[in-house]
């Protein structure tokens, strides 16, 4: 061994030297200097996950509301309006509770606000009520007709395109623009009352459409197939979209 | 307001749809400077060990103007990086608690190990002598200087000076495939990311590196162009012709990897060819079919065939190489920009396009990458002082 | 790590009175220990892609409760409209969730619908697979956290994420993202875009309960999640997802 170091070059020991500083002053810096805290992970994330445990809540959740409040979400309950959230309409509101008589919640009372979710939109799905404001009472605020904690239209919706705006849209373009919901459909009068759960039949029978578009139909001017080959097994809407031009 | 208005301008540039979060382009020019200096380092590195492993003799010349430039770009190579992080003053975590699992954090560790066990060590020994001889040749400062950096060494027998050869000679070895590691594992932080289709590819460490090795020579044959006539000198046409014809090989080389991703990409057309051929149409036309392919790869591969054919006069030959040498840097340049801009303007959702408005003034504007640019020229003007890499003898062409 | 070591770090963190204040370290300390554990939740997120009305408030309300940047580009969820045209041409946009917007009639439509977006909590999260510090990590509820205090802002993490779900605070300079309000959820409460969503197309729920919305819901749809080809295996799943979307 010491044979081999006497054998070694100076410079060669030279920078071994340099070398084994370095790797040492490395060494003794990371551990014995650094805090362990700036060194491990775990710990870091303890801390970090701490951090963002403490951080401030601004929306309270719906269930404290009621621990006040009872006449609306009681009323609230029943209606249309039931999914949402309070604070989906009257914003952040951990303030409010933490100090109930000096914060106020926001109480939206502008046409602008329900626009939001019922301002017509095609992508919106369908049967979710929609309305266009330049055409449904204009600028006149939503919450003079309708309780925005039990919304229902005034009366009972009168005509289908209250809610299916979309394909009385559709329908009103098409060769069918003359033609009734009720003359395809029927709805039970309690679909108007629980869209969801009562809903309107459609016609199940290819005659029902045959009856205008079956070869020798007395029906003139709508275009007429031989229903005996067309189409066998398949109910006429399954490929033809009638509300719309030309049917595709 | 100003917000608003500067969301204004921007959704203007934007074709198609992108994420709202991609408004932004994260990685910057400096982002761009920082492969095209480490790629520099790396291919003069390589070029350096033609001489000492491959016994290139002719190359001779070369060898310690380019470890110097090496020497000179890595020391710069951090700063990119530094100057673009968010937080710079926390780049110490990076050593605090290096992620294994990242690319990135291995960059520290890469860096290190060649900056300090390849570079440092090689040029320590090769100059071990010569530090000993100049230091007692000359007084104050540079005395004392030239002492310290031969670590107060003063053993100039033949059998020291033995032992440094064969020294430098095993650390050539170990060099490259350090080199091929510090520029391959710069396209692995990019070629890893399998998010974005531009990047994601195993070619990328293998383009990364020869273009590196394109870049490198083209730097150390420029650099030797312009110092050799500034020191009164002759250039060694033998040692150009043949660090030329290297730059040739490593040109065709590097354009058929290229290629190849390119047809690979083509042919497989995957579910972002779309976008991508539409970016490559229309937001990197210029940078990427003009600049790189044409103007950085074609027109000097183009030359240097002319060059080998007709047997052109030497001072010819030395305007063209000179002019190949120039433009190869811009390819260079523009590559790294394709690939690190380039990688950015496209949405993931792959239904659009963003736009990269470089700043002028700001931390991560032209002007700082310009200054990152020239720096390394600054920092190797100042290595050649203090350790020259011709003697006089050689300078006039002997 | 489990959570006899979580609490030990702790321990550990505080008594070395390093970079914790503390008061509230410790109190909150307190409260993990007896109320919440993290090893007994894994948490996931349904979006029902029928329900979405397209309204924004999760948008909206996600800013308030997280202090997102008030500009109109950074969010930590967003929604995405798609119109897909008879012709077979797909334009996308990102609501606007200040305003409600125009009356939209397109003509010619096929098929259009919004979706929601956030953070998918991959199960194997590329964003920290790539972070050099390792600031970004996955909580053992399964949930990915950026530690803003050691963060860089290299902004790897956003590079890497599939999603574009990830950006750079400009307040604070680092990485930035959702947290399925993770400081709401250690207290019994649900996601901020959740809460406020009036259709419920956001469903919330720990898979390692036996009975939970979110267990009903993978139950009841058929199930997909964005670019399963990247193999992250989100924890945010979609009902009637279009396979237009990415």
């Amino acid at each position: 061994m010491k044979d081999f170091f006497k054998k070694l070059p100076e410079q060669a020991v030279r920078v071994a030297v340099v070398f084994l500083v370095f790797v040492a002053v490395v060494f003794v810096i990371r551990q014995f200097i650094i805090p362990p805290e700036m060194k491990e992970p775990a710990l870091q994330q303890a801390s970090s996950m701490e951090r963002e445990v403490a951080k401030e809540i601004q929306y309270a959740g719906a269930q404290i509301c009621e621990q006040c409040h009872e006449k609306e979400p009681q009323i609230k309950k029943i209606g249309y309006h039931r999914d949402l959230s309070c604070e989906s309409c009257h914003g952040a509101a951990q303030k409010h509770v933490e100090n109930p008589t000096e914060v106020k919640p926001t109480s939206p009372k502008k046409r602008d606000y329900c626009a939001y979710c019922h301002k017509y939109n095609s992508s919106r799905p369908t049967g979710f009520p929609q309305i266009n404001p330049d055409t449904h009472n204009p600028r006149k605020p939503c919450i003079t007709c309708h309780n925005p904690h039990n919304p229902k239209p005034p009366t009972t919706p009168r005509s289908c395109a209250a809610c299916h705006a979309q394909i009385e849209r559709a329908k009103a373009a098409s060769y069918h623009a003359l033609i009734a919901c009720s003359v395809c459909h029927t709805a039970p009068e309690k679909h108007k009352t629980s869209p969801r759960t009562v809903i309107p039949t459609k016609p199940d029978k290819r005659e029902f459409c045959g009856k205008c578009h079956d070869k020798g139909s007395p029906r003139k001017g709508a275009p007429t197939v031989d229903m005996a080959a067309h189409g066998e097994k398949y109910v006429c809407w399954q490929c033809h979209y009638p509300h719309t031009l030309g049917g595709i | 307001m100003e917000a608003a208005q500067n969301f204004m301008e921007l959704s203007k540039q934007v074709v198609g749809f992108i994420y709202p979060n991609e408004i932004d382009i994260q990685w910057s020019i400096l982002i761009v400077v920082y492969p095209y200096i480490t790629g520099l380092v790396a291919g003069a590195f390589i070029l350096a060990s033609l001489v000492k492993v491959f016994n290139v003799k002719e190359l001779q010349p070369t060898y310690r103007l380019a470890m110097l430039t090496a020497l000179a770009f890595m020391l710069i190579a951090p700063l990119p990086l530094q100057l673009h992080l968010g937080r710079p003053e926390r780049s110490y975590e990076m050593f605090m608690t290096p992620n294994l699992t990242s690319a990135m954090a291995m960059f520290g560790f890469v860096y290190l190990w060649y900056l300090m066990l390849v570079l440092l060590l090689e040029i320590y020994f090769e100059y071990r002598r010569d530090m000993i001889v100049w230091s007692s040749e000359s007084t104050g400062p540079k005395k004392w200087a030239l002492k310290l950096l031969s670590l107060f060494s003063t053993d100039i027998s033949e059998k020291a000076v033995a032992f440094d050869k064969k020294t430098v000679k095993i650390i050539t070895i170990i060099g490259i495939p350090s080199a091929f590691l510090l520029h391959g594992y710069v396209g692995f932080i990019f070629g890893s990311i399998k998010a974005n289709p531009w990047w994601s590819s195993v070619m990328m460490p293998v383009v990364f590196l020869f273009s590196a090795i394109v870049s490198g020579i083209a730097m150390v044959m420029l650099l030797y162009m312009i110092i050799i006539p500034l020191r009164d000198g002759k250039i060694d046409m033998k040692c150009l012709d043949r660090v030329a014809s290297f730059l040739f090989y490593a040109v065709i080389v590097d354009f058929s990897i290229e290629v190849l991703d390119f047809i690979h990409r083509l042919y497989e057309s995957e579910e972002s060819i779309k976008i991508l051929s539409q970016l490559v149409e229309t937001k990197l036309f210029m940078s990427l079919v003009v600049l790189q392919i044409l103007l950085g790869m074609l027109l000097p591969l183009g030359i240097m065939v002319v060059i080998k054919v007709f047997r052109l006069q030497e001072e010819v030959r030395k305007l063209l190489y000179f002019v190949c040498g120039l433009l190869i840097q811009l390819g260079i340049f523009s590559t790294r920009w394709n690939v690190v801009i380039g990688g950015q303007l496209f949405s993931k959702s792959f239904r659009g396009l963003t736009t990269y408005k470089m700043e002028l003034m700001g931390i991560e504007g032209f002007l700082v990458a310009l200054a990152l640019l020239i720096i390394p020229f600054v920092i190797l003007s100042i290595l050649i002082k203090l350790l020259p890499p011709w003697k006089k003898g050689e300078l006039a062409g002997s | 790590m489990d959570r006899r070591d979580f609490l030990k770090h702790l321990g550990w963190v505080i008594s070395s009175g390093g970079i914790l204040g503390g008061l509230s370290a410790d109190a909150w300390a307190k409260m993990l220990n007896k109320t919440y554990d993290t090893t007994k939740h894994y948490y996931g997120m349904g979006i029902d892609i029928d329900k979405c009305i397209g309204c924004g408030r999760c948008m909206q309300a996600c800013k308030t409760e997280n202090a997102v940047p008030a500009v109109p580009y950074y969010f930590r969820t967003w929604v995405e409209r798609y119109v897909i045209k008879t012709d077979r041409t797909v334009s996308v946009n990102t609501l606007n969730s200040d305003e409600p917007g125009d009356v939209l009639v397109e003509k010619d439509v096929l098929r259009s619908f919004f979706v929601p977006k956030l953070c998918n909590q991959c199960d194997h999260p590329p964003c920290v697979q790539v972070c050099p510090v390792g600031a970004t990590f996955k909580t053992d509820d399964g949930v990915i956290l950026v530690d803003s205090k050691r963060c860089i802002g290299c902004r790897y993490c956003i590079q890497a994420c599939p999603y574009g779900a990830r950006y750079l605070n400009p307040e604070t300079r680092v990485a930035d993202k959702c947290t399925f309000c993770y400081h709401r959820l250690v207290k019994g409460l649900l996601p901020v875009c959740v809460e406020v969503c009036p259709k419920q197309a956001r469903v919330f729920g720990d898979m390692k309960s036996i009975a939970s919305p979110l267990g009903r819901f993978t139950r009841m749809n058929k199930i997909h999640v964005l670019k399963p080809s990247l193999n992250t295996d989100p924890k945010v799943y979609y009902a009637n997802l279009d396979g237009e979307v990415n």
